[in-house]
């Protein structure tokens, strides 16, 4: 390890505590290039977190929901209800006599609360104008770089049933 | 205009350390750059991007690190050099 060794002679507090201006130049350019290097280090850490959390992946099972029956909401109506916690709020939109749609509520950028425009026909994010299609989630316009999270539905009878999450 | 070898210790010295932490900054942007899109894409849902991510960001941080070292020991030895 002999290029980790110090090749100065001088103490370390008189190296890092220069009274003279010159040198106090050096220790300062070196003190920000070991800030920048352990920033280096920290975008790496994260690059390995990512990595690891992707090897590991569960995938998680989703429980059954009932969500609604099917004449409840009129067409172009919307319902709203959490899935598959009561934290992960959601939008159910009937777009047809026979087609319903629901998505994550929650806004691909920065999480705000998606609702939906009649007028327009798409899912819209009042915070930044992100728009996101009605038929599949992705994106329209605006901001966000990724597509709503669908709800799978499964219909039994004469009700709607969450059964699953479709990220992307 | 003087070539490198006339100029003085520290002005080397400055202009090589001033190198280094340009090369630093730029591979250090490009590992920000590379962190976000990682986790973007790790967040759409897609998972086999995350392996090149890090040996790219591991690479980077190496050479960042290797630099580093370049400017510790130009650092001493103008110091040591002790020439104005």
């Amino acid at each position: 390890m002999n290029w980790l060794r110090r090749s100065s002679s001088e103490p370390l507090w008189k190296e890092e505590f220069s009274i003279r201006t010159a040198d106090e130049r050096y220790v300062t350019r070196r003190q920000l290039t070991k800030f920048l290097v352990l920033t280096s280090f920290g975008m790496f850490v994260g690059n390995l977190w990512i990595l690891l959390r992707s090897l590991f992946y569960k995938t998680t099972a989703y429980p059954q929901q009932r969500v609604a029956r099917l004449g409840e909401i009129p067409v172009g109506g919307v319902k709203l209800f959490t899935y598959p916690t009561q934290n992960d709020h959601c939008i159910l939109v009937r777009i047809a006599e026979h087609e319903h749609v629901s998505y994550s509520q929650k806004c691909t950028h920065l999480s705000c609360a998606v609702y939906y425009s009649q007028e327009s026909n798409r899912l819209e994010c009042p915070c930044h104008k992100g728009f996101f299609s009605i038929a599949d989630g992705s994106v329209l316009q605006g901001p966000p770089s990724r597509p709503l999270p669908r709800i799978v539905l499964e219909r039994r009878g004469d009700e709607l049933i969450a059964v699953d999450v479709k990220v992307s | 205009m003087p070539g490198n070898a006339e100029l003085p210790p520290k002005t080397r010295g400055l202009t090589a350390i001033a190198g280094a932490m340009s090369l630093i900054a730029v591979l250090l942007i490009v590992q920000i750059w590379l962190l976000s899109a990682a986790l973007e894409v790790f967040l759409a849902g897609k998972r086999n991007s995350a392996l090149p991510a890090a040996i790219f960001s591991g690479l980077m941080f190496l050479i960042c690190f290797g630099l580093y070292l370049f400017v510790d020991r130009v650092d001493s030895d103008v110091r040591n050099s002790g020439g104005e």
